[in-house]
């Protein structure tokens, strides 16, 4: 029996409404993890207090000191090293993959970071403190296990965020604007910094604050080599405990308070990724407009 | 006679191995406004790209000469960059870049180093007056160039070719964008320019081409069909496919 034009209709909106349900189930998860963070940690802030929570550096949960000022710290740093070892070396390399490099080089480079990408954090963590920890001691002194290995290691793993997303935005700047940048007589390296990358601009800052994004929030391969010390960082060779690390340290035994606030603690977490997706889309957006 | 700027001997452009230019000879001369018409995929715009040095690429094969300012642009020694700075094109659609008015005007300057401010204001200026575009944009320099018309646009391409004080201009259809008065002003600006500089002028307005060329070119298919004097290819012609084109009875 032929198909109707009623039956038809009626089998496009069961499957819109199926999908419609998929996508709200994401939303939803999301929601949800949102609200138990919030249920679980937000009690314990209005407890101890905000200022005594963020602002304090006491952190023994035994003795019933809960102030995560040192990790804040920490997170903060480690962020912005991670940032300043991988971003301009990202930012180079997607500048040569899409400006200079040719097809066969492109051919290679780009699989090679998405295995890149692929690679499970223990794994650069196991290679931090096998070769990177070692080096750091020997050669510049403290313990190894410091601010400044886990900002090289975090540098690393941002690379292919930070690439892919540059890519994407050189890659979309048009053909013509590089001829006419020729045709005024500037060289190719010229051209690039004066007018592709200042044209890629929104797009190149959405990648680095996505790298950032992607600093903060990695955990395991900054256990292993940050030295997990709970002190604001004095110097790039100090072991340092982020926010991330604690929870993921701490999670196994605690228990009633401790555990409230290490899910307080993800609350600040999730603001501090919040605020950087925002700025990321705030300017992509700008380039939308534009 | 003078030595002449462009010289092209028996210059053939093929790509992906399509003929696009066929066994072309002319000359170009100094100080004079040079017309170049033809119809459509005639190979008018790939001839100033070989001039420019724009016109390259793997899949590109080119034979005969083609001396620009006494340099051999065909060649594979030729360092293009400082080329173009004295061989300045502007395109058929023209193509602001994402910066100020001023900073378009001056890029040029400044990738060659200039920084000095009143040398390059002066540039600006110069440049914005060749185009018949200082009194509309005076007090908006600093705004960003996307936000002007596209006839406004177009004349700020030019400008920016201007600033750089070139040899040679290639214009490619400068006008096709523009309205009768602003068509008229360039027109002539184009002649008050060649006092100091030569044109090469692509057109497909061959009213255009009769107004302000000295001597013009007709490309038809890759091919030259004729060039000499302006004035005596438009009234009597050697060939007549210039004599019909000329015409309008075709292309
Ligand atoms: N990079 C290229 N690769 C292959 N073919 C090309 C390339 N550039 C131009 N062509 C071809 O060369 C021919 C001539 O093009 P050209 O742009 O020079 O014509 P034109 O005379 O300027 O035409 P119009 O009046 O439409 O601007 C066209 O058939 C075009 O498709
Ligand atoms: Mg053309």
């Amino acid at each position: 029996m032929p198909a109707t034009a009623a039956d038809i209709r009626k089998k496009e909106k069961i499957i819109q409404r199926v999908f419609l349900i998929i996508a709200f189930s994401s939303l939803f998860s999301l929601f949800l993890i949102a609200l138990f963070i919030f249920i679980e940690g937000f009690p314990m802030i209005m407890k101890v207090g905000l200022k005594d929570f963020l602002l304090s550096t006491r952190w023994s949960p035994t003795r019933g000191h809960y102030g995560i000022f040192a990790m804040i710290v920490s997170s903060f740093w480690v962020t912005i090293g991670a940032l300043l070892f991988g971003g301009p070396l990202g930012l180079m390399c997607s500048i040569f993959l899409v400006e200079f490099a040719s097809a066969r080089w492109r051919a290679i480079i780009k699989p090679a970071l998405e295995l890149l990408a692929g690679i499970p954090s223990v794994v650069y963590g196991f290679l931090g403190v096998v070769y990177l920890v070692p080096l750091v001691r020997d050669y510049l002194g403290g313990p190894g296990l410091s601010l400044l290995t886990s900002c090289i290691i975090l540098g690393i793993m941002i690379l292919p965020t930070v690439i892919s997303i540059s890519v994407d935005a050189l890659v979309a700047v048009p053909n013509s604007y590089r001829e006419a940048a020729f045709s005024l007589g500037g060289t190719r390296w010229q051209t690039t910094y004066m007018v592709t990358v200042h044209a890629a601009k929104s797009g190149i800052i959405t990648a680095l604050v996505l790298g950032m994004g992607r600093a903060v929030g990695e955990t395991m391969a900054v256990i292993m080599i940050s030295g997990n010390a709970l002190k604001i960082p004095t110097s790039i060779l100090d072991p340092i405990r982020t926010m991330t690390s604690n929870i993921a340290l701490e999670m196994g035994y605690a228990s009633g308070m401790h555990r409230q606030a290490l899910f307080a603690t993800g609350i600040v977490l999730f603001f501090f990724v919040m605020a950087l997706n925002t700025i990321a889309t705030l300017f992509a957006r700008r380039k939308a407009i534009k | 006679m003078p030595e002449p700027l462009i010289k092209a001997r028996n210059v053939s452009l093929e790509a992906d191995g399509k003929p696009i230019l066929k066994d072309i000879s002319l000359d170009i001369f100094r100080n004079e406004i040079f017309g170049i018409m033809g119809p459509a995929g005639g190979g008018k715009t790939s001839f100033l790209r070989l001039v420019n040095h724009t016109f390259r690429g793997s899949n590109v094969k080119i034979e005969g000469r083609l001396h620009v300012l006494g340099e051999d642009v065909l060649s594979d020694e030729v360092n293009p960059t400082p080329l173009r700075r004295k061989v300045s094109m502007v395109f058929a659609t023209p193509v602001v870049l994402p910066m100020s008015i001023f900073e378009n005007l001056v890029y040029g300057l400044r990738i060659q180093g200039i920084r000095d401010k009143s040398r390059l204001r002066e540039a600006a200026e110069r440049g914005l007056k060749a185009a018949i575009l200082w009194d509309e944009v005076r007090d908006r320099l600093d705004k960003p160039a996307q936000k002007l018309s596209g006839g406004q646009q177009q004349r700020l391409c030019i400008a920016r070719a201007m600033a750089l004080s070139p040899d040679v201009l290639l214009l490619d259809e400068p006008t096709s964008g523009l309205d009768p008065i602003s068509t008229f002003r360039i027109e002539e600006a184009l002649k008050e320019l060649k006092k100091r500089h030569t044109i090469v002028l692509v057109s497909n307005n061959t009213k255009q081409i009769a107004r302000v060329s000295d001597r013009c070119a007709f490309f038809l298919m890759g091919e030259l069909i004729e060039t000499g004097k302006t004035s005596q290819m438009f009234t009597v012609p050697r060939e007549k496919k210039t004599d019909d084109y000329i015409a309008g009875r075709f292309g």
